[in-house]
């Protein structure tokens, strides 16, 4: 199955999960991991979804998540799991 | 599964340290366009290259918005120019013709750089590739995106000096058709020995006669990330200096094995080689002259940098080569004064010479690389300069090359400004000591004896 990673960086702030969260079950988007720290203030998440299903194209689902971060004052990046696994794993 | 540590590492090369594609480029072969009648060519050549990389753009962006590294140029090189327009062209107005409809048809595809209005001419020249190299400085003025490379000599065969004679005398007139953007056009201009065909690199790529119909060749880089992990070696030795660049070079090649399989997937073209070049640009922290100092050198130039360089080089392949299933093309360290500020830095400093770079490209440089040189410089001079560089890949069994730009109308310790990815560049001296007598000989220089190696 082809993953999706999602990353969020940014200042902290109330509702963050929530408001990626609710976005991704508008559009289909299935979580399947979310670890998450937090360091000095700096909120720092990785979601791992299966986009497969969703009922957007992943362009627009990217452009849409990097709005929504702009939004929340934070940076979303939205990309596939295979450049992790390559430069990661061998 | 992949953890958070790697995702921001990942993201933390690309974000903050420039890693990137640094080019897609496809390679077509316009053998099947060849025509006794040059309006024929040009319309077969055009169709032919708006058909096959019509999409070529598009499924690079959308790479580049899928994995989230950006891929900086999407390219497209040819079959040698001298070939496809050799039964067709009669004069080099005929050529230029050709580079015209090969500057449209890079415009129509969008791309930002069409590799291959060049000539092989290691041995002999034909009467086409004399056309073809006569007809370069106005073929270069006429156009935006034609980049052009001429091989004169290679291991096995020689140095071709009428050729190198020639290239002298183009280069310097190329600059003087070019003179109201700088002489610009001699940066798309480039004199190799050992040419190879599979190069994704501009301004020196062709899609050899060798290759298949089309191919997609890619090249990765990433200076600024190779940098940044060896400034957490300060003091360390030499093995964990090498282990580092290593492992760097392995994580940076993946990405572009990716990318170019990907490619190569959704364009339907069978994907060629990686090369693994550390190519600069002139943004801050995506620099060779950076790593060289993160070495432990003051400014690349002063004693030791040969043997940084060569170390540095080596330990890139030995991590690129494992990373990916095919290398090829330069494969070597890119020092290009003008794209790279470090080397900016180390000519104004008075570190940096054109003899110790010309000694940098014994061991792995691929050659002297936009350099600019004052515009008086004759022509003979710069046809030394190119024999040199050209014996040094000849005797050593490697590509070398010459880009050189005799900036017309300005001197030593003055600075041109190309713009972009080119850079800038202050000019450099060259040894006027006259050359005359040697150039204008004539003929070849033999190939060279491949045994009693020192």
């Amino acid at each position: 199955m082809k993953k999706t990673i999602i990353t969020v960086v940014g200042k902290d702030t109330v509702g963050i999960i929530a408001k990626v969260c609710t976005y991704l079950a508008d559009n289909n988007v299935n979580i399947l991991d979310i670890s998450q720290t937090i360091v000095q203030d700096y909120f720092n998440m990785m979601m791992v979804v299966d986009a497969n299903q969703a009922s957007k194209k992943f362009g627009e689902i990217s452009d849409e998540m990097t709005a929504l971060g702009d939004e929340i004052g934070v940076q979303i990046k939205v990309q596939q799991e295979e450049i992790f696994n390559s430069m990661h794993r061998i | 599964m992949i953890n958070i540590f790697e995702v921001n590492e990942t993201n933390k090369m690309i974000e903050q340290e420039n890693l990137d594609v640094r080019t897609i480029t496809l390679g077509i072969s316009l053998l099947d366009c060849i025509d006794s009648d040059i309006d024929v060519v040009c319309d077969k050549v055009y169709k032919k290259i708006t058909t096959q990389a019509k999409d070529l753009v598009a499924t690079g962006k959308e790479i580049e918005k899928e994995y989230g590294i950006p891929i900086v140029n999407k390219r497209i090189s040819i079959t040698p120019a001298a070939i496809v327009g050799g039964s067709a062209c009669k004069n080099e107005g005929d050529f230029v013709k050709l580079a015209v409809t090969l500057d449209k048809a890079a415009k129509e595809v969008g791309v930002n750089f069409l590799g291959g209005y060049s000539a092989l001419v290691s041995k002999g020249m034909t009467k086409a590739d004399e056309l073809l190299i006569r007809s370069i400085p106005e073929a270069l003025s006429v156009t935006e995106r034609v980049c052009s490379s001429i091989n004169v000599g290679s291991t096995k065969t020689g140095l071709n000096m009428d050729a190198v004679k020639l290239m002298g005398e183009m280069v310097k007139k190329t600059a003087e058709f070019t003179k109201e953007t700088d002489c610009l056009g001699c940066a798309k201009l480039v004199v190799f020995c050992n040419a190879p065909d599979d190069n994704p690199f501009m301004a020196g790529a062709f899609h050899g006669v060798t290759e298949s119909d089309a191919i997609i060749n890619v090249g990765v880089s990433g200076p600024g990330v190779v940098k940044t992990a060896l400034e957490k070696t300060k003091g360390e030795n030499f093995e964990v200096l090498c282990e580092t660049i290593k492992k760097t070079a392995f994580k940076i090649t993946r990405v572009g094995q990716l990318v170019a399989q990907e490619a190569s997937k959704r364009l339907g073209v069978p994907f060629g080689i990686i090369d693994l070049s550390l190519a600069p640009t002139p943004a801050i922290g995506d620099s060779v002259a950076d790593i060289l100092k993160a070495i432990g050198l003051e400014h690349p130039g002063a004693p030791g940098t040969t043997a940084a360089l060569a170390l540095l080089n080596d330990q890139v392949k030995k991590g690129g080569v494992m990373a990916s299933s095919y290398v090829g093309g330069l494969s070597g360290a890119f020092i290009p004064v003008s794209e790279d500020q470090g080397m900016i830095d180390a000519v104004n400093a008075g570190a940096l010479t054109i003899e110790k770079l010309e000694a940098m490209t014994c061991v792995c440089s691929v050659g002297l690389d936009m350099i600019a040189i004052p515009g008086d410089t004759s022509a003979d001079t710069i046809s030394g300069i190119i024999a040199d560089e050209a014996a040094i890949g000849m005797i050593n069994q490697k590509t070398t090359a010459v880009r050189v730009i005799p900036v017309i109308g300005k001197g030593v310790g003055e600075v041109v400004e190309f713009g972009g990815l080119l850079g800038y560049a202050p000019i450099m001296p060259v040894n006027t000591f006259s050359c005359s007598e040697f150039v204008n000989r004539g003929g070849r220089i033999p190939a060279p004896i491949h045994s009693f190696k020192n």
